[in-house]
């Protein structure tokens, strides 16, 4: 196997009093579709939210591609090609598709200092695309978010990651509040990322659903790795037992 | 026709419309014709520009998820402390620019006292109306101060245009209302506004630097409730201190009637400005209608209530009609 893409070595983190990771190490690598478990207060979120920016690290580092990452803020992330779906859902209820897709990166006609006026039928045209580009249906770009099923909200998320051209993606419990049919579909996604050169890392609960579609699976318990291995050289049961 | 209908009644500014047409009439028939007269037109055009600035500014903040009480004592504050500056040989414009700064500086301390100690902005700009409040006062000596005969008057309350129907503020007010509505629907500043009032935890993961967002809202409402003020004081001629008491509480009025959500991320600039016309519709009509002038602030309490209740009518039928959009 080649090179690791993300390379996380010796990761701490305390929440005041609480020592939510570790020491975590872990090497992630290219294309490879990652399924993270672990229960609630495990970890898995705390590691994610580092990855994207979200959260700082107390100790340790992140290698991207070999080289040291400094991510401050999720803005640093995404330029280094990570998109996170979260499954709080990343969408602004109120705006339209289209503004959704393109939040804090607007093509820009013309500005001044970052700030200028958006490129409406740009936006408008290439959420159209990457929408379809993940073969879901909608009306019209327009439509506000809020008013869209939780699993089509999950599709937008994903057209827009996937729009951005990212290397590693972050799913965060995308299955949770899904239908059966909206939740086979993103699982699908998942597995089709391979074929589009990203790397997927797929969090979940939800043993099945991570041995449906991942290569490996990694298992966290009170702040550290307890399982580290391919799909195929483990178990559901042996997962179960080690959490 | 449905899809237009369905359009149309989920637009948040709808209520509003409506009514100023069906208020319009009303008023219009009740004075017998004196309501619509150029004398009267020319009269609400002039007072408007002072409160629609302040809507404007109070909706755009509203829309950002914020709220702010210190409007009505910022547009005291800023001109008080260009008469005193003034009065101390200062020149117009410089005078203009310190005052502008003094509200910046409100909005700002507003913005980022609520961000970075997490306060409601409900507390901390309830703590600032009664801070330059206070302190408009205290610099003025009790006693205001006068204001030299060379200021450029014709700049801002001068009688201009067809009949001379509007002063020079409408001109400032059409202007500030075209670029703020502008800057709201087609700019990445407007679009990051209402994804920081819509939803903080998607603006934030999506990297908008949401707490500069917030306080730039801040510091454009208290600029723009300054500039009103300024306004104010050159067309009456004096800097009362007592100026813009329950400003805040209309402006807010303002914003709710055309729409704007409390809870962020829903509103236009074009539905502030409409409840502020609504408000200086009411109390001129009434005056007019001969109705006695202490149902002013009734019928602004029912409007408020009843705009509400009305786009919340409006959207759930919007939703019932089966069209596509």
């Amino acid at each position: 196997m080649n090179a690791p893409i993300i390379s996380i070595r010796n990761l701490h983190k305390w929440y005041s009093g609480v020592h939510a990771l570790k020491g975590v190490s872990l090497d992630i690598y290219p294309n490879e579709a990652l399924g993270l478990i672990g229960d609630n207060g495990a970890g898995k979120s705390t590691l994610i939210n580092i990855l994207s920016g979200v959260q700082k690290q107390n100790e340790g580092e992140v290698l991207i591609e070999g080289k040291k990452a400094h991510i401050k803020t999720p803005r640093d992330a995404m330029e280094l090609g990570i998109e996170t779906i979260y499954q709080y859902n990343s969408m602004v209820p109120t705006m339209s598709i289209a503004r959704n897709m393109f939040i804090g990166r607007e093509p820009l006609k013309m500005a001044v200092g970052g700030i200028g006026v958006m490129d409406l039928k740009r936006m408008r045209r290439e959420s159209v695309k990457a929408i379809a580009d993940v073969d879901l249906h909608l009306r019209s770009p327009d439509a506000l978010v809020g008013e869209l099923s939780g699993g089509q909200r999950q599709g937008v998320a994903i057209a827009r990651a996937m729009h951005f051209k990212s290397k590693v993606m972050i799913l965060d419990e995308p299955t949770n509040h899904l239908s059966v049919k909206e939740t086979k579909k993103v699982i699908g996604f998942v597995r089709s990322l391979k074929q589009q050169n990203v790397t997927g890392i797929f969090i979940s609960h939800n043993m099945h659903h991570v041995f449906e579609c991942c290569d490996r699976v990694v298992a966290m318990a009170r702040g550290e790795i307890v399982l580290d291995k391919r799909i195929g050289e483990t178990s559901i049961e042996e997962v179960q037992d080690v959490l | 026709m449905k899809r237009l209908l369905k359009i149309y009644f989920e637009k948040p500014e709808l209520a509003g419309g409506l009514l100023l047409v069906v208020l319009v009439i009303v008023f219009q028939v009740r004075s017998n014709g004196v309501f619509l007269n150029l004398d009267n037109l020319r009269g609400m055009l002039g007072l408007l520009p002072e409160m629609g600035l302040v809507a404007i500014g109070v909706t755009i903040l509203m829309i950002c998820g914020e709220f702010d009480l210190s409007v009505g004592s910022v547009f005291a504050l800023m001109p008080m402390v260009m008469a005193i500056a003034m009065e101390g040989g200062m020149p117009f414009v410089p005078a203009l620019c310190v005052g502008l700064l003094v509200a910046a500086t409100i909005g700002f301390l507003n913005g980022f006292l609520t961000i970075r100690y997490a306060i409601p902005s409900f507390i901390t700009t309830l703590g600032m109306l009664f801070i330059a409040r206070s302190l408009t006062v205290v610099i003025s000596g009790g006693f205001p101060p006068l204001l030299p005969n060379d200021l450029p008057k014709w700049l801002f309350t001068a009688f201009v245009g067809p009949g001379t129907l509007f002063r020079m503020s409408f001109v400032w007010f059409v202007a500030i209302a075209c670029i703020a509505s502008l800057v709201m629907s087609r700019t990445n500043f407007g679009n990051w506004v209402r994804a920081t009032g819509g939803f903080l935890p998607a603006a934030n993961a999506m990297g908008i630097p949401t707490a500069r967002v917030k306080i730039a809202c801040f510091m454009l409402c208290s600029i723009l409730a300054g500039f009103a003020g300024m306004i104010q004081v050159l067309r009456l001629g004096s800097p009362l201190p007592s100026i813009g008491e329950g400003l805040e509480l209309q402006a807010v009025a303002a914003a709710v009637i055309g729409g704007t959500a409390l809870t962020g991320g829903i509103g236009t600039v074009i539905g502030g400005i409409l409840g502020a016309v609504l408000i200086r519709v009411i109390d001129n009509g009434l005056v007019l209608s001969q109705v006695d002038a202490n149902w002013f602030k009734f019928a602004i309490g029912t409007l408020t209530i009843f705009a509400v209740v009305a786009n919340a009518w409006l959207l759930r039928r919007a939703k019932q009609i089966r069209a596509e959009t």
